[in-house]
């Protein structure tokens, strides 16, 4: 299942998007599409996304979209893969969601749950910016801890983001025994790709939880997108998974974890964080990959 | 030849459903809507039908589910009852505003609190403005014919808009009466299949349900307001040619009953209709001059029939099964706007809340007492009636 990086199209089935500059969730979205190409029906929520790219009487999406109710990208895509067996569409087309971390984890998991155990044949992409920034940048249940947000403001009574440890939509997916789920990042194209594809190949409801740093939101420069999203998964903080088979597997574990620091003093949204919060940030970390380490091995 | 069996309107409907062959249909179990549902995985499991049934886990995925069904150019069918049509309510615009002709059969009932399984028609007038056509039924006969209008209504080009079937819960869907169900062949010749170009299309692909901003926004809801123009006068055709195919008229939009030389007339809505018509005949046979106005179409609503009687009786009575609380009963309000510069008396009737029975008797006091009315009598406009205190 290799992506031959030399094999991609040129032809771009997103472009003209109204997003900010560097945001990792249009990354996401190009990259998927380049590799679904055009045999391909696209639903999206509520979210960024849906909204710098499809508003009347311009879209720069070009697949076939749907923009649906935010708590309701799963059971549209569904209704949409039902419907087309029913109709007798060619077998080769992909029903892709490209939903937020919110629309994912938060308000969509009702129904995505609904999906992933009917098994509808379905691409379900969660592009994880870590809030609701399409709102303006409230957390939400994958907020990273301490994180400053809108409603995890900082002050003397507040460090930001309460929870400890982000929801695993990775887990909960396996834990429906989906026949394949993934999380992903968009510092790691190849994988990211190989991963849709995979996805594209395997028959029922497929999703990948993919890292998509936004640059507004987490208060760093557009033009280190790529290295913010790398170093979450060089301290350790992101990380690399695949589902499938009933098996676990990484697809990357760093030798060594980069001090944590160096991911969060790169953005805005950590700024008040000290040197014994990460150290305790750095202890969460090393408790949860024990405790994957040892689901997963 | 059409075949005849003793149904509940639950079973009628999901007869309707099954000569609609829907591609696919997508439900959430509540009472007293169960039974509609449990026929059609019945009609599946003998064989009987062949199409997607998609058991999901909400009535939120159930219509997004069909709203995703409908964006392929699925005809697609669900059903839902009062906390269902709540949780769904998201959904119902989505549908409506992208002009995806789907048929739902809600089966009235009360909403909590208090909790409640019985019939009133309180659901469904919650979601009066959802941009969803709402047609009433009174008996399960009705409720078959009418879900297979319902789609020649909705997916008329001209129309594109959604149609919510109301069948009282209980009184009807739980209601056994002999039904007469038409044969595939005749309703093949009346309905045909679904063809639309508002779907996705790989050959030439589509933006659908986009957003809207201020600057086109308006056109798109006036073109709604045109589609339910055009429902109008297609609730009517539509009913016309069922009539010629099978002998039953439910007269479209409205039917009166023994209106002609009435004096007082009821205006009612669903299987209470049914009862009118009996306390009607009773009380002609009495030599009193009284009708009904059966509403079948509470959207569009018939406003133009209203305007056209303002001055036919002297007095009108509404029966309503909901309330707008802090103004009427709602199928009363719309009435009275309606027939605004009227010289009819008027009265609103608030019965039947939370499934209670509304007997003949009670039919008859309001025909009194719109008589009353008529002989001067003062009565307040908006009474509850048979109620254990004031
Ligand atoms: C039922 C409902 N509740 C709230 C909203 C408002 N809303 C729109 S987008 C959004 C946040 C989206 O966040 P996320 O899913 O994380 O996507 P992002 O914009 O961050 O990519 C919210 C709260 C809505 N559209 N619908
Ligand atoms: S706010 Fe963030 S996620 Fe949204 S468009 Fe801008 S960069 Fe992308």
């Amino acid at each position: 299942m290799a992506v031959n990086l030399k094999n991609l199209p040129d032809e771009e089935l997103l472009y003209g998007v109204k997003t900010c500059q560097g945001c990792g969730v249009t990354l996401a979205a190009r990259l998927a599409l380049k590799v679904l190409g055009e045999r391909t029906c696209l639903a999206t929520p509520a979210c960024c996304f849906a909204a710098t790219t499809t508003v009347y009487p311009q879209s720069s999406i070009f697949v076939n979209n749907a923009i649906t109710a935010f708590p309701a990208l799963a059971s549209t895509i569904s209704g949409m893969a039902v419907a087309a067996e029913a109709l007798g569409w060619d077998e080769d087309i992909t029903f892709l969601g490209i939903a937020g971390d919110g629309g994912t984890v938060d308000i969509g998991l009702q129904a995505l749950s609904g999906a992933a155990e009917r098994n509808d044949n379905i691409i379900y992409i969660c592009v994880d910016n870590e809030a609701y920034m399409n709102t303006g940048n409230q957390r939400s249940g994958v907020t990273s801890y301490k994180a400053w947000t809108t409603t995890t403001p900082t002050g003397p009574c507040s460090k930001g983001e309460k929870n400890r440890f982000k929801k695993s939509l990775f887990e909960i997916m396996a834990a429906h025994r989906v026949p394949y789920t993934a999380t992903a990042s968009v510092a790691y194209p190849k994988d990211f790709m190989e991963k849709v594809e995979k996805a594209k190949n395997i028959k029922g409801c497929k999703v990948i939880h993919v890292m998509t740093p936004c640059p507004t939101g987490w208060g760093y420069d557009p033009a280190v997108t790529v290295r913010t999203a790398k170093l979450a998964v060089e301290c350790g903080l992101w990380y690399l998974a695949e589902f499938e088979n009933n098996e676990f597997k990484f697809n990357f574990v760093p030798k060594e974890f980069k001090p944590v620091e160096e991911y969060l003093k790169l953005q805005r949204r950590f700024r008040h964080l000290d040197e014994s919060d990460y150290r305790e940030i750095e202890a969460n970390r090393d408790i949860e990959w024990n405790r994957m380490r040892k689901r997963f091995a | 030849m059409s075949k005849k069996a003793f149904l509940s309107a639950n079973e009628a409907a999901a007869y309707g459903v099954k000569l609609s062959k829907p591609h696919v249909v997508s439900a959430y179990p509540i009472t007293p809507q169960t039974t509609l549902v449990e026929k059609i995985a019945d009609f599946l499991a003998n064989g009987e039908a062949d199409f997607k049934y998609m058991m999901v886990e909400s009535e939120h995925s159930a219509m997004a589910s069909a709203l995703g069904a409908s964006l392929m150019g699925a005809r697609t069918f669900t059903a839902s009852s009062s906390q269902g049509l709540l949780y769904m309510c998201e959904m119902l615009s989505y549908v409506s505003g992208s002009r995806n002709p789907i048929v739902m059969v809600d089966a009235n009932r009360s909403i909590a609190t208090p909790w409640n399984i019985f019939g009133d028609q309180r659901d469904a007038m919650a979601m009066r403005d959802s941009g969803w056509i709402m047609l009433f039924v009174e008996s399960g006969q009705e409720a078959l014919d009418t879900v297979i209008q319902a789609y020649k209504i909705a997916e008329d080009p001209e129309v594109m808009t959604p149609v919510m079937v109301n069948i009282d819960g209980f009184t009807l869907t739980h209601t056994y009466d002999m039904v007469e169900i038409p044969e595939q062949e005749e309703v093949d010749s009346f309905l045909p299949p679904y063809n639309t170009t508002n779907k996705m299309d790989m050959k030439n692909p589509k933006t659908l349900c986009q957003s809207v901003g201020p600057d086109f926004h308006t056109e798109g809801r006036y073109l709604q307001q045109k589609a339910f123009e055009a429902a109008k006068r297609k609730i009517v055709s539509v009913n016309d040619e069922y009539a010629k195919l099978t002998g039953r008229s439910y007269g479209g939009l409205i039917e009166e009953y023994r209106c002609d030389d009435a004096e007082v007339v009821l205006v009612a809505t669903g299987s209470v209709a049914g009862t009118v018509r009996a306390v009607v005949d009773e009380m002609r046979e009495a030599g009193k001059k009284v009708g009904l106005i059966k509403l079948r179409s509470f959207r569009p609503f018939p406003k133009e029939y209203f305007e056209s009687v303002k001055d036919k009786f002297k007095a009108i009575g509404v029966i309503d099964k909901s309330i707008s609380f802090g103004y009427d009963g709602t199928v009363f309000s719309e009435v009275k706007s309606a027939m605004y510069g009227s010289s009819a008396k008027m009265a609103n009737y608030i019965v039947g809340l939370g499934g209670r029975d509304i007997p003949k008797k009670m039919l008859e006091d309001m025909y009194n007492k719109l008589f009353g009315m008529v002989s001067g009598k003062n009565e307040a406009e908006v009474q509850f009636l048979g109620m254990r205190w004031e």
